[in-house]
């Protein structure tokens, strides 16, 4: 077994893991290729189905193309898709590109609230039906209790310290200094009723082994990564007031590999196109703690 | 191996020893001297000490939590990223504080090789000891020291060689070699990526050629196959009818039309097919892949059991068995607590049965006649499920080896199985004994009852797979039994389930059955015949219950296959049986076994 194989097969069990371990378990899709892996190793786990939801959220500031891409995938893969969003927040202008609000407190309100209450089911879920293809209110307002996120341990320093299986109390905080054991494959899968867990699949992955992995199995990802004739191309995605594109003219998953391995990004943090994460130092933990993914 | 396998094997390397003894920063400068951070990742941190009025030290770039940063140590388990022309590595940070042991044992549960680092100057201390004896524990071979902070004791070589001397000795007693001892400085460079001066009379490796001299341990193919079963899946949409057997093989090799035994049910298939998403048609599959399996024949094998071949060597079933555990929980392990244990695929419950000798890691000092197991003692004790796991000899096969002890929620102990003990049931038949001594019970006796109501007691349980007629069947048993006079009752699990068993989860199956057993010694106590059907039992529920209906008797009526590996039914059946025709010979039976006395019926 090569690396990819040896990465591939571990997160694999760990999403059988939570599958069974989990009643109300949903899957977060940001839409960016890590995600997308993930969504692609949930078919590699349970043989070609997807037996969880899939949530987004939807800070309305995401770059078109991504929405397009997202509803494209899910009606082509028959995905059970879920979306919430902070309406109030857009609703009264309470945001970065409106002015009123800092980067860090406009993250924190259309993507760590409108996440806390989407999965509490106190906010409204936009369920895609797929008879009509559009989106329709959520009857089912169930907390989800188990939720699998796409962090990976090299993203930046407080990512490194997350368990596979990673509880979080009441408020979604995270408790850094108190995580659970985790040896011989053995997780933390019991939880005291309120209490939840992020699970993390792709912990041991890199920016490189994602597009390696994307490269093998030839997996659909948004273009939005690929140089579109400027010069340019995105090498993580977000929202578009606060994420630029980096100079690259990487045109396939072939020619982003090659840049990642001996190009220019080599040594080049991922996260460098974010904005969010130069406001503060500890700004990303912060957000964590408070629920961020 | 060839270079290119090499060049893209990542391995996984923990560095653990005692708290202040330099291990971030034996990391860091490692990092740093092999250009391996991203770049400005140096700057960012030497600009923010001097903006906080600090001096820089290596330990930050890896301390990147704000609280590892104002209190100088490592409290969680980091993972850093790097490379050599080797091969990839993950460099495990692992903190050296007593109170972050369990973090300690995550970091180093995911090595495969492992650097114990010691301070020259403050010499062998407490967790160096503790941490040597937990990597060994956790399955760690491949293991070298560090001596760290050479420049606090001016590259002294003396001082040095007894460190050595008296770590080796030490490592020996716990069955460790370690690869080598290395005389480094992390905050000048002394012989991490590359050599130095100071220290010309050593002559072993850096630590960097260290690491890249740990070998790469491959899969274990060449072990009896294992496969704990995570789950099996039958997911209908699009017309998929595969009933596909999932878990991640943790030994050995399976073939397409390999014989396979499940174990602890002692079910037995064949192999149909291996199958996956996304790739070719495969005849087989090995250790460390993460499959499916279909079989040829319908069998009721369930999640947590553990999958095997028939011609291999058999795992080990019992109940009962003795573990060397290592407690982390915050609260003690106790006797007489029911906890949960994980081990391979399989939950159940757990008891501490007997504690037979404690270890102190650091000291390696044992204490006996201990009631209980504190955190971060290590005992080796007997430990009893209510039914057998099937598992293996840690020193035989280490990763069905293993188990996990849960207690209220948490991931409090983990063990390694060293013998299986004679099982006979002991703790339920206690349980039973006690109960029937305590047990007062109505001021009618048995024959009292039987002499009015003109019948015995009698528990008749009907099993056999899903949708083969068992429902009805005991339905028209109990119809014609009451139209008769009979004192009879029919009461499904599942009416059990989400009312008195409402307490506890859908998971816990042997608890519902043991409620169901004591629910039985009621019923029957209460001179009527109680019928209840259940799907998918197996040898040991059947003991089980019989065990707990005690002292009256169980009736099995089986309709299908008889799929149970010694248990023989009272009557089997054919499926989707005639109800009338089978009712009349269950009565017939009933009759032979007194508990029907009037031939009215």
């Amino acid at each position: 077994m090569d690396h990819l194989q040896k990465l591939e097969a571990q997160s694999v069990h760990i999403l059988r893991e939570a599958y069974r371990e989990f009643k109300n378990l949903v899957m977060l899709w940001s839409i960016g290729k890590d995600s997308t892996v993930l969504l692609w190793l949930t078919r590699k786990a349970f043989f070609g189905h997807v037996p969880f939801p899939l949530v987004h959220i939807d800070t309305n500031f995401k770059i078109p193309e991504m929405i397009a891409y997202r509803d494209r995938l899910a009606i082509k893969w028959k995905l059970n898709m879920v979306v919430g969003q902070n309406t109030a927040a857009l609703k009264t202008k309470q945001t970065f590109p409106d002015g009123t609000l800092s980067r860090i407190e406009c993250c924190k309100a259309l993507k760590s609230e409108a996440l806390k209450h989407t999965l509490s089911g106190e906010w409204p879920r936009q369920r895609m039906n797929h008879t009509t293809g559009e989106y329709e209110l959520d009857t089912d307002k169930e907390p989800y209790t188990g939720v699998i996120v796409g962090a990976r341990a090299d993203e930046e320093g407080s990512r490194s310290k997350e368990r596979y299986f990673s509880p979080r109390d009441k408020d979604n905080d995270w408790d850094v200094g108190d995580q659970p054991p985790e040896l011989w494959s053995q997780y933390k899968t019991d939880f005291a009723p309120g209490t939840h867990v992020r699970v993390h699949p792709l912990l041991d992955w890199t920016e490189l082994n994602i597009w390696e992995y994307i490269d093998r199995e030839e997996i659909p990802i948004t273009n939005l990564y690929f140089d579109q004739g400027d010069g340019t191309r995105y090498r993580s995605l977000g929202c578009f007031p606060c994420t630029t594109p980096v100079q690259s003219t990487a045109r396939n998953v072939g020619e982003i590999v090659q840049e990642l391995r001996t190009g220019r990004f080599a040594n080049i943090a991922e996260r460098s196109g974010r904005e969010q994460d130069k406001e503060d130092e500890g700004g990303l933990e912060t957000l964590r703690r408070d629920g961020y993914m | 191996m060839t270079t290119t396998i090499a060049q893209n094997y990542r391995m996984n390397v923990v560095m653990a020893g005692h708290v202040d003894h330099g291990k971030s920063t034996v990391i860091g400068r490692l990092l740093a001297d092999t250009n391996s951070l991203p770049e400005g990742k140096l700057e960012q941190v030497r600009l923010m000490c001097e903006r906080n009025a600090r001096p820089f030290e290596y330990a930050f770039l890896l301390d990147a939590l704000k609280d590892e940063r104002s209190q100088g140590i490592t409290i969680d388990t980091a993972r850093c990223f790097f490379k050599t022309d080797r091969r990839h590595y993950i460099l495990i940070d692992a903190p050296g504080h007593i109170e972050f042991l369990k973090n300690m044992i995550t970091g180093a549960a995911r090595a495969e090789a492992g650097l114990i680092v010691i301070d020259a100057h403050e010499g062998i201390q407490e967790n160096s000891k503790r941490h040597g004896y937990m990597v060994s524990m956790l399955g760690l071979r491949q293991i070298a020291v560090v001596v760290n902070k050479m420049d606090l004791i001016d590259y002294d070589q003396e001082r040095f060689e007894a460190i050595q001397r008296n770590f080796t000795e030490f490592l020996a007693k716990i069955g460790v070699h370690p690869l080598g001892f290395i005389p480094a400085s992390g905050s000048q460079g002394t012989n991490i990526a590359a050599r130095d001066e100071r220290t010309d009379w050593y002559k072993g490796p850096t630590v960097l050629e260290q690491i890249d001299a740990f070998v790469e341990e491959g899969a274990p193919t060449e072990l009896p196959f294992r496969l704990p079963v995570q789950d099996i899946y039958k997911f209908t949409e699009e017309d998929d009818s595969r009933r596909i057997v999932a878990g991640t093989i943790t030994t050995g090799q399976i073939h397409v039309g390999d014989d396979v035994v499940f174990l602890p049910s002692h079910k037995g298939s064949q192999v149909k097919s291996i199958e996956s998403f996304n790739t070719n048609t495969r005849a087989d599959a090995q250790a460390g892949e993460a499959v499916g399996v279909t079989l040829t024949t319908q069998i009721y094998a369930r999640r947590g059991e553990l999958m095997v071949r028939a011609d291999e060597p058999a795992p080990q079933v019992s109940r009962r068995f003795k573990v060397n555990l290592f407690w982390m929980g915050t609260a003690p392990m106790v006797k007489n607590k029911a906890y949960k244990v994980k081990l391979g695929a399989s939950r159940s419950t757990i008891q501490l049965v007997d504690i037979l000798n404690v270890l102190d890691a650091s000291e390696l000092s044992s204490v006996s006649n201990k009631q209980q197991v504190d955190r971060h003692d290590v005992a080796e004790c007997v430990l009893e499920c209510p039914k057998p796991l099937a598992f293996d000899l840690n020193e035989s096969i280490e990763a069905t080896g293993r188990l996990v002890i849960i207690d209220n929620y948490e991931i409090a102990g983990a063990g390694i199985l060293l013998e299986t003990i004679e099982d006979d049931q002991s703790m339920l038949k206690d349980h039973i004994r006690d109960r029937e001594m305590e047990w007062k019970g109505s001021s009618i006796r048995a024959d009292e009852r039987t002499a009015v109501y003109n019948h015995g007691a009698k528990f008749v349980l009907i099993t056999g797979d899903d949708g083969v007629g068992k429902e009805i069947l005991a339905h028209a048993l109990e119809r014609k039994l009451f139209y008769a006079n009979f004192k009879a009752y029919y009461l499904e699990l599942g009416d059990v389930m989400s009312g008195l068993d409402a307490d506890i989860g859908d998971e816990s199956r042997d608890e519902h059955l043991r409620r169901l057993g004591e629910l039985a010694r009621i019923l029957t106590d209460s001179g009527q015949i109680f019928i209840t059907s259940l799907s998918h039992v197996d040898d040991y529920d059947l003991e089980m219950l019989e065990l707990l209906n005690k002292p009256n008797e169980i009736v099995v009526v089986h309709v299908g296959d008889n799929s149970f590996n010694t248990y023989a039914p009272s009557m089997v059946l054919p499926e989707s049986p005639d109800p009338d025709e089978w009712v009349k010979k269950i009565c017939d039976m009933l009759r032979e076994k007194k508990v029907i006395l009037q031939y009215s019926i």
